[in-house]
Formats: C-alpha cells, structure tokens, sequence
C-alpha cells in the first residue's frame, strides 16, 4: 500500500513542487495557511490538475502528464474528508454515508451503513439531516461517508479545524481509532503543530509549496533541518550563529558562545532551542560549574493555566527596552520558587537541547 | 361561450414550460464550470429573446420557419409547416420564456456549494448523477421559480405569438390575442371575461406557490438553508 506523489502546479504566489511517498502509516502534512496543503490533497484526490507530474496508488497511475493519465476523481478510490465536512444537507446521515455505496444492492447498502454508523458511534442518529448533528457528529459523517466506498488512500483537509476546543479531543480519539484499523496510505493536512505530531507518524512540512522537512516526527521535532522547519514546528528561540573553530558556536542574537552536545555536521547559520528546554539552575554552585549558562533579565510574562512564559533579554539595558531575545516556558510551581529571586537570573541553554542549522 | 382560447393558452403555455424546464435546466447545466468569450457568446444567445421586444423576436422566427427560411425549408421537405398553426404558439412562448428559465436556473446551480459537487465526485458517482441527486435537488427551489417565471411569461405571450402563429380561433387564439381581437372588435364584454380569467389563473398560481414555499421552508429548514 503505497501512494506516490511527485508533483508540481504553478500557483498565484509560488509553484506547489514536492514529492514523497506514503505507506500505511499516517502522514501529517504540516504548513502555514497558504502554503499549499489543501491545493496538494486536491491533486491528489483528482479535484485539480497538476501542471506536471506523476501520482500512483499502489500499482495505478492516477496521473502522469508524460504519459498523459488523468485519473477522474470519481475513478481514484481517495476518500476525502473535507474541511468543512461537505455534507449533503438535503440528505440524512445514512443517506449521506450511503451516497458512495450506489453500486451495491440495497440490503449490502444497508449492512454496510449500519456498521459504518457503529465504527464511528452514529447509531441512534441515521435519520438525521446533517444540520440537526453536533460539530462531532457532522464530522463522523464525513468520516463514515469517506471510509464507505473503502478508499485505498484517505485525505483529510484541516480535519479538525472547524470544531470546538472541547471537541477536538474527542475527534481526534475517533481519527486515531480509524487510523488503527485502516493501514492504508491516510494523509492529514494541518496547521497545528501538535495536531500533525498526535495523529501522524510521519511528518512532512510544506513551506512556500516545497518539502521543508519529511521525516519521523520525532526526528524532525528533535532536530529541525532548518531556521524554517523550527518555526513551524513550533521552535520560539532562533538565533543566528556562527560557528568557532573550537567547535563551539557564536549565538549572536544571545551575545553568548554555546556548547553542543554534537559538532554540527554544517558549519551552522542559526542555533535554536525549544522554550520548555531552557533551564533555571537553581543553585549557584550548580550554575557556576555547567556550560552554557548566561545571565538573564525578565522582560515580560504571560500565563496559561499550568504553565508560565517568561521572555527574557540578556541584556539588562534592552530588557529595560522591553526587547526580549528568549522565550522560556516552564511549569508553575518551578516558576513559584525562583521568581522572587534577585536578577539577572542563571538560564542554561542545555548542550543536548540546542541544535544547530545550516540555514 | 367558446372556451377555446383558455384550452389553447393552458395547452401553449404548458407544453411551453415543461420544454423550456428541460432546455433552460440542460443549458445551465452546460454553461456551469464554462468560462470564456465563447460561453460569454452563448450566454448573450440565449438571453437575448429577453432583450428584444416580441415583435422582432416573432419576426426573426418568421423568417426562419417562413417558406423561404432554413427551418421552414427543411420542415417542408416532411411535408410540415409551422406558421400559422398550434405548434408556433408553443414555439413563440419557448423562445421568450427560455432566458427567464436560464437565468434563474443558472443562478441557483451557482448557489450550491461547489464542495457537494467535489465530495461527491470523490465517492464515485457521475456527472448525471451528481447534477440529478445533489446539485438539482439543491438548486430546486430556484428552478421551480425560474419555471414559474416562464409559465407566466408564456401565459402572457402576445407579440412574437401573433407573428408567427396568428389569430385562428380554435386553433391558435389564446387568451391574450382574444383579449386584444376582442378590443378592437369593440367586443368589450368578451375583452373583460378573458381579463377575469386571466386574473383568476394568476392568483391561483400565486396561491399555489405561496403554500408550497411555505412547505418547503419548513423542510429546507431541517437542511440548514434559508
């Protein structure tokens, strides 16, 4: 089960131009507003065309401007799950997952319905007109509606955006359940970081219509590849830097000269550290003896329930200025025992949490 | 009293309707997802039986289903000709009622979301079945109005009627070119019983549509769409 993308389309602002592939595990596709997600999953799914390019399917072409294929949508098999879900509203949940079941005789329809409403917890809801379901429900829909014709790929566009705070968690316990069962080629396009790091296993990052980074999640969140990748992911302190030759490195936004726990394979242009990362050493005698500690000046705060950001400066006439160079987050109570303490405080940038890029 | 003209009329404007459902639902259909100087050419075609005054329309159909014109030609040669009988009253109030019923029925195809169209294309079914199950049934209420406009356009047919079809009781006399033939032969009790009957058609029809709005209100209500 593998779907294969290499495509390229010329948009207004840039030229959507990637290619990678697929298999059963699911595949977060992570980019800005804009960047070309949705236009991507389109193309896929055959609802436009790409100006060049090949798409297959395990072993069907869907598209080939060599050799000139084009695959209709309504031939490809891709289940499509909408943003905004695209519920026939004249049509009752049934009806709706039903919709793609047309070719089968009528009591298969019906068995196959009934199960579908089961797997995504709609029964008791079939005679519904999609207006009359909660956010959720009109989600599931969807999402029944798309596994119905068996799809041997699922594309989901923003699966999750237009649904309340308090449902997402419900929603996405669905999707991952579905995911579980379906191990075949399941796409998810999103801006949210955290979305595309729950529900995918791998990871592709679109920035400006180009692969930015493709990968394991959990290698692309540890160590982005680039200055870009980072700030999607989510990454607040970036700074440029230049490398030393004793293999230290220059962060020249921080005035400081950093240790890593690794020589960077590139000579690096920016150096960067997630905010959760940076530590309070609390003792001084700690402090004192650790690498890549510097002093630092509170600048502003901003609380969330459990959880505290501190910008900070590390310079006290700038952070005076208001100008802050670093975003720490840490946990309350940690946050509780060392505020009243006298500044600049000791924040240490650990070696194994930096990392180091080449542009 | 001679009941003709109101046979004639209900039978001209019906038969004009159902034509003009089918041709002006067919066109719209064909024009959506078209765009260009070509589609912008046929947009203009087709509505122009709106833009020119009847008499020059039933002229222009003259002339074309006249003995010399092409259409008339080639009927001949089936031994049939349109002018001056039944068929030309329905002929004359398709042509007039036609753009009405292309109008509308475009613009409420343009109302259904785009994405129904997509996400069924995604679940396999066909144009036909698309335009049949999601995009008409939608669209539905529009059309019905853009049908309506058309059958009290080809009600009121007069012009492009009397051009190309005439003033033959019995045969091609409806209500309006009674009415008129009525007035001038200072017939005036004949001119305002037709009026009567007129009005009274009218007003069911407004009736008839008012209950059924109201119906499907509280049905669309259900779908979400006001």
């Amino acid at each position: 089960m593998t779907l294969e993308v290499q495509i390229e389309k010329k948009l207004a602002e840039f030229t959507l131009d990637v290619a990678f592939s697929a298999t059963e595990t699911p595949l977060s596709i992570l980019g800005a507003s804009g960047a070309g997600k949705s236009m991507l999953l389109r193309c896929i799914a055959g609802l436009e065309k790409p100006g060049r390019g090949r798409i297959s399917l395990n072993d069907r072409i869907l598209f080939d401007s060599d050799q000139r294929v084009g695959i209709p949508a309504r031939e490809r098999r891709i289940g499509m799950l909408f943003q905004h879900y695209a519920l026939f509203p004249h049509r009752t949940v049934a009806q709706n997952i039903a919709f793609g079941l047309q070719d089968f005789p009528r009591e298969e329809q019906s068995a196959r319905t009934a199960s579908l409403l089961t797997r995504t917890h709609l029964t008791g809801r079939e005679n519904r007109y999609p207006r009359e379901l909660s956010g959720g429900e009109q989600q599931r829909t969807a999402l029944a509606r798309a596994l119905a014709i068996q799809p041997e790929a699922l594309l989901l566009d923003e699966p999750l955006s237009a649904l309340d705070t308090h449902l997402r968690g419900q929603v996405e316990a669905q999707l991952q359940e579905t995911f579980a069962t379906y191990r075949r080629p399941a796409l998810l396009v999103t801006h949210n970081m955290e979305e595309a790091y729950r529900l995918g296993e791998q990871l592709l990052v679109l920035a400006r219509g180009r692969v930015a980074a493709f990968g394991a999640k959990q290698e692309i969140f540890r160590r982005p590849p680039s200055s870009e990748v980072a700030r999607l992911t989510g990454c607040k302190n970036i700074s440029r830097a230049h490398p030393n030759a004793d293999g230290t490195v220059e962060a020249l936004d921080w005035a400081c000269r950093l240790r890593l726990a690794q020589a960077p394979t590139r000579p690096p242009n920016y150096i960067g550290i997630r905010a959760h990362h940076i530590d309070f050493p609390e003792s001084a005698g700690e402090a004192a003896q650790e690498p890549n500690v510097l002093p630092c000046w509170l600048v502003r705060t901003s609380e969330t329930p459990f959880r505290i950001t501190l910008l900070l400066s590390v310079n006290p006439q700038r952070a005076a200025a208001g100008e802050s160079h670093l975003q720490a987050e840490v946990f309350k109570e940690k946050w509780e025992r060392f505020r009243n303490h006298p500044q600049p405080w000791r924040v240490r940038l650990s070696p194994e949490s930096l990392f180091a890029m080449p542009e | 009293m001679d009941w003709s003209p109101l046979l004639i009329s209900l039978a001209t404007s019906l038969t004009a309707t159902a034509v003009t459902l089918v041709a002006g639902l067919a066109a719209a259909a064909w024009r959506q997802n078209r765009a260009g100087a070509g589609a912008a050419l046929v947009d203009g075609i087709f509505i122009l039986p709106l833009v020119l005054p009847p008499t020059v329309v039933g002229f222009l159909l003259l002339l074309l289903f006249g003995r010399n014109g092409p259409l008339g030609k080639l009927l001949l040669q089936f031994d049939a000709t349109v002018v001056f009988s039944w068929p030309a009253t329905v002929i004359a109030a398709t042509v007039v009622a036609f753009p009405l019923m292309y109008i509308t029925a475009r613009a409420a195809l343009e109302q259904v979301d785009p994405h129904l169209l997509q996400a069924a294309r995604t679940l396999g079914a066909s144009e036909a079945r698309i335009f049949r199950e999601v995009a008409l049934p939608l669209a539905w209420p529009g059309v019905l109005a853009g049908t309506i406009l058309s059958f009290a356009r080809a009600l009121g047919e007069f012009g492009a009627t009397l051009m190309l079809a005439g003033n033959i009781p019995g045969k091609t006399e409806t209500i309006p070119i009674a009415i008129y033939f009525a007035v001038e032969a200072n017939q005036i009790q004949r001119a305002m019983a037709w009026c009567a009957v007129d009005v009274g058609i009218s007003i069911a029809l407004l009736g008839g549509l008012y209950y059924w709005t109201h119906a499907q209100r509280l049905r669309r209500e259900r779908w979400g769409q006001h």
